[in-house]
């Protein structure tokens, strides 16, 4: 193993960096507008957001936004998300994994399996979300669609959100539990230590001079 | 509308109870078809109480003028074309809401306050509150709610609300000429629908009968339909309701479960964090546990 555990490594470009805290902002913005629009108990957030018309006109064009920002995004950390045996094998020790028990889930790559999931579902909810939201989107879209498709749409559409708001939830979550990475996420470096514990092979690949986005 | 607000019963989006000191009567419009000549006095009458005006369009080989409801328009005459035992028919429709019992667009819509239920039955739209979002439409049975590309708000009729709060019939009960319109307490208007189907099985109308929904729990705008048997040759859907789908997406249950599982995941990160700490990467020399 080459160079001290203290050295910095590169883990996120700049560009990742941004487009990351970009999609970031924009979700927290359609979350929290959605949760206005979902229950009576949320609509107070609304004033807090643009008032209630405003809000609701910003909320589709913040899906819309989402959307072209996501997944140009998304199609960069394909390569580093395909689904590998030894992701099955971290899935099965997910709980020994969260009781710090170090299980052993063979050779970590770039990402272990629990941020391959978060990605693979984030690419399917904003989808799911996007198709049904065009579906409700006044006043330009929702008029071509009869009531009763409108109403499948607004059902799945509120589903997906909180599946999503799980998802961001557990990932959040990830974030601050895994010292590191919070860091990583914002300065785009972790060190030589970090990377080896959490990602040891993508941490050769990196030392092995294949330098990594 | 202030003292008015005594009468509200149920609105939309809202956490707060409505006042329960008194109620009002339930009232009802009838509408006997069999009366109807077309003359569309009910059209200006609604135009003129309302200061509505819709656009001028264009003749496109129907009777039916405007072609649709819209802002501009919350009743309109609709001269449905249907060829009965060989002869050509207008089966007309006197189109607009039916102020449901259990309204669609009151249980969609997320805007605190922007659609309202009266004691007597009316549901009202407060386009102050409205926020265009248009779910009142895709819960509607009946297709009523027209947005405005004006100022993204919601109309429709308002059963004259504002008359009827004080006494009066709608306007367009008033200009009827030939009593094809009716207005009173519900039960009177149920009443006098049953001596009209009376009258038109006399008159060979066997399948006449009387349309109030039960599937919106009944509404506050009651038809007598000659070919009672055949809603549909009207545009009137046979069997209304607000459906599972809006009913599941705009309950209670679905909004207690969405503020169940926010608090739950919160809380099973502050509980896992307690318990089990930060994963952190081991001090130097212990580099050999690997996760």
């Amino acid at each position: 193993m080459n160079g001290t555990g203290k050295e910095l490594i590169l883990r996120h470009s700049n560009g990742t960096r941004i487009a990351h805290w970009s999609v970031a902002i924009v979700f927290t913005f359609l979350f929290l507008s959605g949760l206005a629009l979902f229950s009576p108990l949320f609509f107070w957030l609304s004033s807090v957001l643009g008032g209630g018309s405003l809000m609701r006109f910003l909320h589709p064009l913040a899906g819309a936004a989402l959307v072209i920002l996501f997944y140009p995004y998304a199609a960069t950390l394909v390569g580093d998300n395909r689904w590998l045996p030894n992701d099955s094998r971290w899935v099965e020790h997910m709980g020994a994994y969260m009781r710090k028990e170090h299980p052993d889930v063979g050779e970590t790559g770039k990402y272990n399996a629990g941020e391959k999931m978060m990605f693979w579902s984030m690419v399917v909810l904003i989808g799911l979300l996007a198709a049904t939201g065009v579906l409700l989107w006044q006043p330009w879209f929702a008029p071509h669609f009869s009531a009763g498709a409108r109403r499948a749409a607004g059902l799945v559409h509120a589903v997906s959100a909180f599946i999503m708001f799980v998802g961001i939830g557990i990932h959040v979550y990830a974030a601050i539990w895994t010292k590191g990475s919070i860091d990583a996420m914002i300065r785009g470096t972790v060190t030589r230590a970090w990377a080896r514990f959490h990602h040891p092979a993508w941490e050769r690949e990196t030392t092995a001079g294949k330098d990594r986005r | 509308m202030a003292l008015m607000s005594l009468d509200v019963v149920n609105q939309s989006a809202s956490t707060s109870t409505t006042p329960q000191a008194r109620r009002t009567l339930e009232v009802a419009k009838l509408i006997d078809i069999s009366r109807c000549i077309g003359c569309k006095a009910c059209q200006s009458a609604c135009m003129e109480w309302n200061d509505l005006r819709d656009v001028v369009g264009v003749q496109e080989g129907f009777y039916t003028s405007p072609p649709d409801l819209s802002d501009q328009s919350w009743t309109l005459m609709r001269f449905n074309e249907q060829v009965i035992d060989g002869r050509l028919q207008w089966l007309i429709l006197k189109d607009g809401c039916l102020h449901c019992q259990d309204p669609g667009c009151l249980k969609a819509c997320p805007a605190p306050g922007a659609v309202i239920q009266h004691s007597n039955g009316i549901v009202d739209f407060q386009e102050t509150n409205c926020i265009g979002c248009g779910y009142c439409i895709a819960g509607c049975p009946f297709h009523i709610p027209r947005l405005s590309g004006k100022d993204s708000k919601v109309y429709k009729c308002t059963l004259c609300s504002d008359r009827v709060g004080v006494g009066l019939e709608p306007a367009c009960v008033k200009a009827c000429p030939t009593q094809a319109l009716g207005f009173g307490s519900k039960d009177d208007m149920l009443f006098q629908a049953e001596h009209r189907l009376d009258d038109l099985r006399e008159r060979g109308f066997a399948k006449a009968a009387v349309y109030d929904p039960k599937g919106v729990g009944g509404t506050h705008v009651v038809l007598v339909l000659p070919h009672g048997d055949r809603p549909e040759a009207y545009g009137l859907p046979a069997n209304p309701r607000v459906g599972p789908l809006l009913t599941v997406w705009r309950s209670g249950l679905a909004r207690a479960a969405g503020v169940v599982t926010m608090v739950a995941v919160l809380a099973a990160g502050i509980l896992h964090y307690m318990r089990r700490g930060p994963l952190e990467v081991p001090p130097e020399g212990d580099q050999g546990v690997k996760p």
